[in-house]
């Protein structure tokens, strides 16, 4: 990184902290959220895979339907999303009531309900990379490894997943910078309970409206800079992938 | 697609034809990477396909040796993990180290595809297909994209490996050197069936031309000795002499490309003009 780049960044940070002292700034809904971002990612990664897989390489007709239905949080307001989950997840639904009564869960205005929420709203971010990334391999590696002996299953761990890491770096931040941007779909299921379901994009709303800038500008900033920084690794690394795999 | 043929064990098969014809469709439904809507394919008595029958032998239980166009090989592997990939458990991994050594790889085993020369890779790809010991090795236009050098080194190395272990080669090309030098049949498709099979010598040798011999260059120098001409000609990439009768001489003059034809007690040039009026000597 340049001097320039990191005069900046130490700037950034420097102004960050006198804002907290500055305003006391609570950093649960920073901690909620990166919480919320990490775990929504990775339960996510493990659901995507094999729905991408099934996308690319999978023999069924109305394919086109479950990649629209993937795509709907792309176009749909949040407020669409939030809306219809508040309905399915309050205990008087059939589902929300079933998740309580084998589960013990109740999903609206609680973390697990942001979860699952996260996970359906994130859904494309994650999918629509890997399926790309799968897409991209010759199709020959895959002929290759069945021609030697190997399951779809030790072809997909062994050589195709390794040989699109790119892609799935991309999909998992993607999803991660993603879900830390989300706002809509959290307020409407979740509200704004301190340390539960109070994450940073509320708490810049709730401190805007009660005028308090400072701590409003701090919760801002550091969301900024932090997916600024993730953005910024992932390309570099990503850029350096791509360039390893051009032939010598 | 209608094809129909049978061919002896052990010995290496060309498939050629012009593109399209569905050389590499055939090769794949041999190998179970493709499925034909009906039809039969059966190696040393073993029943892969009877689309009559329901049986569809996967690709994984049939033993086979697969070397792809494009090599297909792992690039998140190394050369020596390419191969170890391959090699079944049951297996003895000194098959791997043999196989290296004997395809001059020893050296590169560390490397990723990506670090290799197109020859290299296609090594890589040919050792890796015979890892698993197939009893059928099948070949997609394998030493298309390499030099005529590289053709060569690795057409011996074909033959070596074959030496051996003894397996059966089907191979799609559409180079003759390599029909002639490595295959045993040759089958001709066109238009997605099969329109002859043979050796190479029955498939394209017409008696009825072997009188005539034809002979492609351009005059480089030319020097009159009494009733003939000697020339030093550029033919298939080399300075070669020719000795031709002088009658010839108004075509063959330095510069003039030339088709000459031996044959009947007479060599004629065809096909090209005669001096330029104006040609400056």
């Amino acid at each position: 990184m340049t001097i320039h780049g990191y005069s900046i960044i130490h700037s950034f940070t420097h102004s960050i902290i006198q804002s907290f002292n500055h305003s006391k700034l609570d950093p649960a809904p920073l901690l909620l959220t990166f919480k919320l971002a990490g775990i929504t990612s990775v339960l996510l990664l493990v659901i995507a895979l094999p729905i991408a897989y099934w996308l690319v390489f999978g023999k069924f007709k109305g394919r086109g339907v479950v990649e629209a239905l993937i795509g709907m949080p792309l176009v749909l307001p949040p407020s669409v999303i939030g809306f219809y989950l508040l309905l399915a997840f309050s205990p008087s639904h059939w589902f929300g009531a079933m998740i309580e009564e084998y589960l013990g869960l109740r999903l609206v205005f609680s973390f697990p309900g942001l979860i699952i929420a996260s996970i359906l709203y994130s859904l494309p971010f994650m999918i629509y990379p890997i399926r790309a990334g799968l897409q991209s391999l010759p199709s020959s590696l895959r002929e290759a490894s069945y021609t030697l002996g190997k399951s779809e299953w030790q072809t997909f761990v062994q050589v195709l997943l390794p040989n699109c890491k790119p892609a799935l770096l991309t999909a998992f931040v993607l999803t991660f910078a993603h879900t830390v941007g989300e706002f809509g779909v959290v307020l409407m299921i979740g509200g704004n309970i301190p340390g539960v379901t109070k994450v940073a994009s509320v708490a810049i709303y709730n401190e805007v409206e009660a005028l308090n800038y400072p701590a409003a500008n701090a919760y801002a900033m550091v969301l900024f800079a932090i997916t600024f920084i993730i953005l910024l690794l992932v390309y570099s690394i990503n850029n350096r992938l791509l360039r390893v795999r051009q032939p010598a | 697609m209608e094809v129909d043929f049978t061919f002896p064990a052990h010995s290496i098969l060309a498939l050629t034809g012009p593109s399209g014809a569905g050389k590499t469709t055939l090769l794949r439904q041999i190998a179970g990477l493709a499925t034909p809507t009906s039809g039969r394919v059966v190696f040393n008595n073993n029943q892969w396909l009877d689309t009559a029958n329901s049986i569809h032998i996967p690709a994984q239980q049939r033993h086979i040796g697969f070397v792809f166009q494009d090599y297909a090989l792992f690039p998140n592997m190394t050369v020596l993990q390419n191969l170890e990939f391959a090699l079944p458990k049951t297996h003895k991994s000194e098959l791997v180290g043999h196989l290296l050594e004997t395809a001059g790889l020893t050296q590169l085993a560390d490397r990723k595809p990506h670090q290799l020369s197109g020859g290299q890779q296609q090594r890589v790809a040919l050792a890796r297909a015979l890892v698993r010991e197939p009893e059928l090795l099948l070949m997609d236009e394998p030493f298309a994209a390499l030099d005529p050098d590289m053709q060569l080194q690795l057409q011996d190395l074909l033959l070596k490996l074959r030496r051996e272990r003894p397996f059966t080669v089907i191979l799609v090309t559409h180079d003759m050197g390599e029909i002639f030098r490595l295959a045993d049949q040759v089958a001709i498709m066109e238009n997605g069936t099969l329109t002859r099979i043979g050796t190479p010598s029955e498939v394209y040798l017409d008696k009825s031309d072997s009188q005539e011999l034809i002979i492609f260059g351009e005059v480089l120098t030319i020097e009159k000795q009494g009733e003939t001409l000697l020339a030093q000609a550029w033919i298939d990439g080399k300075i070669r002499q020719l000795t031709i009768p002088a009658k010839l001489e108004n075509q063959m003059y330095p510069g003039a490309k030339f088709t000459l034809h031996y044959g009947d007690g007479e060599v004629k040039v065809s096909g090209r003009k005669d001096r330029p009026p104006t040609a400056d000597r």
